[in-house]
């Protein structure tokens, strides 16, 4: 993989901010670490929320840290569970133009599951960090060019 | 002195040696050039070609090898290892509620496993109630929901617990959870003599690794040292601790840093319980551990040796134990779940039978081997099925099991096995330096080293420097496939349901008074510093929830959140 920043192509000068959260009582971080630093490497904005966040937790830091992207690792099969609510909390505090990513250990028949809720990717382990890296940008380049600020 | 190779032997060696790297490696070498670079073990230790007698110059048979049976047990712990007794299957189980856990236990004792292995949800490992906010969806999931002793009493209907040994997979409420099972135990009348297992109770790998920590290190420590110091007493056939390299590893540890990591997390506890007045041979026959067997075969089998004998010098030499059960290092192993993918899943069980094979081969006492469904969700009973008959494979048809250390004396595994020590041994040393592992911890130490240990890993990944096959080589791009494995389907959010029912229901209907004082007793006892274990054991037969006997804890000893760095 390359690990050069990968933006340079981008139509903003702004870097993508990603906020990689763990919900819930899952502890597998590994992931989630790996993929924050990454993003760090590929030129993005990383914030990781630590473990254990509720959802509440999760949103919130989302509109705080004005992120263009929200990333979700999760090890413990709640994802589906975890997927409604975030998208509903985000809905409730006007902040549903933040797309989510989610990524872990998800059976390949609840991935259009999640679509459907309204997850934008998700990425299954042993997904090439590459791969993962050109979706966000042109997930976040969407939302930029949609936004038009 | 036992020294394998007289200097004039090895000087002829290492002359054939040298005549092989300039006459005859050149012409093959220009002919058929090698087909890496380099050729690293998983923890980055470069392998040479072949390995000779002068690899292993000073080699001093009985100092290294020894005997089965006798220190410094490289060769396996017991005299006679599986020649008399197969290492027990022991399948790391348990979803939904009590109900569906205790079906899927007397399958695999049908099946033939020869121990049981309990795995909790989320809520019960981090100590909360069903029906907490915090549990929800959850329940039940990744694991058995078990948040009363009237739980555990279901998860072993049907099961003589004096007749079968119970590990619990459980680390800051495993007071709780022993105190459930002694209750149970009791109430089928087994005696304290007769309760065998294990609580994993290993509070240290908790930041480093598998991350269900409740307590900050030191009261972490503390709960667990409890619990140790109790069962040495009262029960002595439970194993109160499993110290365990295994979620250190998964986490994204080296072999080496693995190794090093657990051991260092033994000292500590044996430094922490030879403070509270216990001799050592008293406790450190009731230690046990718990290690990975990750795909690297051969660094695999040279790690659990290494093991052996590091652990039985630490406490021979540093702790001064005289009994020679203290010097034994009995360990489970579980295959590596982080080797598994989801891609061409049925690979799954190839990986698991090699790592399965490299545990036995490195003298395990116990192993769980992962289902083919591990990626994915808890295993299907067919494929759990298939991973506890991998193991009767290798039980009763490869015939590995009818030679003690069989590859001992291959001079590569020799070598390997020094080599893992010796890297393993300077961990240790500058853990040593940074005042134990309690204080590394504190530090973020051996935290930092595995982050960027699995960051390496997912690079060499992404470079093709590693090979997995299906992920970055010999990729399949149709997932149909995976679409084909049979997971495991059960109602959980009808589970959820029954598990916050009857937990209300028991908090409804117990002897209120006796509940409130056992509570009471137990917050004096924690905040006089006192061992809880006998508060806990009664706070439960009172029928105290293990979220209203952490949430006691909790205020005692305070909560632990993990700074977020990355």
């Amino acid at each position: 993989m390359s690990m050069e920043p990968m933006l340079s192509h981008l139509t903003t000068k702004r870097k993508i901010k990603v906020l990689v959260a763990k919900i819930g009582l899952d502890g597998h971080d590994r992931g989630a670490k790996v993929i924050a630093r990454a993003l760090r490497d590929a030129g993005f904005e990383v914030v990781y929320t630590g473990l254990r966040q509720t959802i509440d937790q999760v949103v919130i830091a989302a509109i705080q840290e004005d992120v263009d992207i929200i990333g979700v690792n999760q090890h413990e099969g709640s994802h589906i569970y975890i997927a409604k609510k975030l998208i509903e909390k985000l809905r409730e505090y006007g902040a549903e133009d933040i797309p989510v990513v989610m990524g872990g250990s998800i059976p390949i028949v609840d991935v259009e599951v999640l679509k459907s809720i309204g997850v934008r990717e998700v990425f299954l382990p042993g997904t090439p960090i590459k791969d993962i890296v050109e979706k966000l940008i042109r997930i976040a380049e969407e939302r930029f060019s949609s936004k038009k600020i | 002195m036992a020294k394998l190779y007289s200097r004039e032997a090895l000087e002829e060696i290492l002359k054939a040696y040298k005549y092989w790297e300039e006459n005859i490696l050149p012409q093959w070498l220009s002919r058929m050039p090698e087909r890496q670079k380099e050729f690293t073990t998983l923890s980055g230790i470069q392998l040479k070609p072949f390995y000779t007698p002068a690899d292993l110059s000073d080699f001093d048979y009985i100092e290294k090898l020894g005997v089965p049976g006798a220190y410094p047990f490289t060769r396996g712990i017991h005299a006679t290892m599986y020649r008399a007794r197969l290492w027990t299957m022991r399948m790391f189980s348990g979803y939904g509620g009590p109900e569906e856990t205790n079906e899927r236990l007397k399958m695999l004792i049908k099946a033939g496993e020869t121990g049981l292995s309990l795995a909790f949800d989320n809520p019960t490992l981090v100590g909360i109630d069903p029906d907490d906010p915090l549990a929800e969806g959850a329940v039940g999931v990744v694991g058995v929901s078990v948040p009363t002793v009237v739980d555990m009493e279901i998860v072993f209907r049907d099961i003589n617990m004096g007749e079968v040994t119970t590990n619990m997979t459980i680390n800051p409420p495993a007071p709780v959870l022993l105190s459930f099972y002694v209750a149970v135990a009791e109430k089928q009348g087994v005696s304290y003599d007769n309760i065998g297992g294990t609580t994993q109770n290993d509070p240290l790998k908790e930041f480093i690794g598998q991350k269900t920590h409740v307590f900050p290190p030191e009261a972490a420590v503390k709960v667990a040292m409890d619990v140790i110091e109790w069962s040495v007493k009262n029960l002595p056939k439970w194993n109160p601790i499993s110290i365990s390299g295994y979620h250190i590893r998964e986490a994204g540890a080296t072999a080496v840093q693995e190794l090093a990591f657990t051991l260092a997390d033994g000292i500590e506890y044996v430094r922490q319980l030879i403070a509270r007045g216990l001799d050592v041979d008293d406790f450190a026959p009731r230690l046990s551990f718990f290690f990975d067997s990750h795909i690297n075969f051969f660094e695999e089998i040279a790690k659990f040796r290494a093991a052996r004998r590091m652990w039985a010098k630490i406490m021979k030499e540093w702790f001064g134990a005289k009994k020679p059960r203290s010097w034994w290092m009995r360990f489970h192993v579980q295959t590596a779940g982080c080797s598994l993918y989801p891609q061409q899943p049925w690979l799954n069980i190839v990986r698991t039978a090699i790592e399965a094979l490299a545990a036995v081969l490195g003298g395990c006492q116990s192993l769980h081997t992962n289902s083919f469904d591990e990626p994915f969700r808890v295993p299907s009973e067919f494929a759990a099925k298939i991973a506890l008959r991998t193991q009767q494979i290798i039980a009763y048809e490869t015939g590995v099991a009818d030679v003690i250390d069989p590859l001992a004396g291959s001079y590569f595994v020799e070598w390997l096995t020094d080599e893992m020590e010796e890297r393993a041994w300077r961990y240790i040393e500058r853990i040593e330096r940074m005042g134990g592992m309690l204080e590394a911890v504190k530090k973020g130490y051996p935290q930092r080293e595995v982050e960027e240990a699995a960051y390496r890993f997912q690079r060499e990944v992404e470079e093709g420097k590693r090979f997995i096959v299906g992920v970055n080589i010999f990729r399949e791009e149709d997932v149909e496939e995976i679409r084909r494995v049979p997971l495991l389907e059960f109602n959980q959010e009808e589970v959820e349901r029954r598990q916050k029912e009857r937990v209300r229901k028991i908090r409804s209907m117990r002897d209120e008074v006796r509940w409130r004082n056992a509570l009471e007793e137990l917050r004096r006892a924690a905040e006089r510093g006192d061992n809880i274990m006998p508060y806990v054991l009664k706070a439960v037969k009172a029928y105290a929830t293990i979220g209203e006997i952490m949430g006691v804890l909790k205020d005692v000893y305070g909560t632990y959140v993990e700074p977020p760095y990355y």
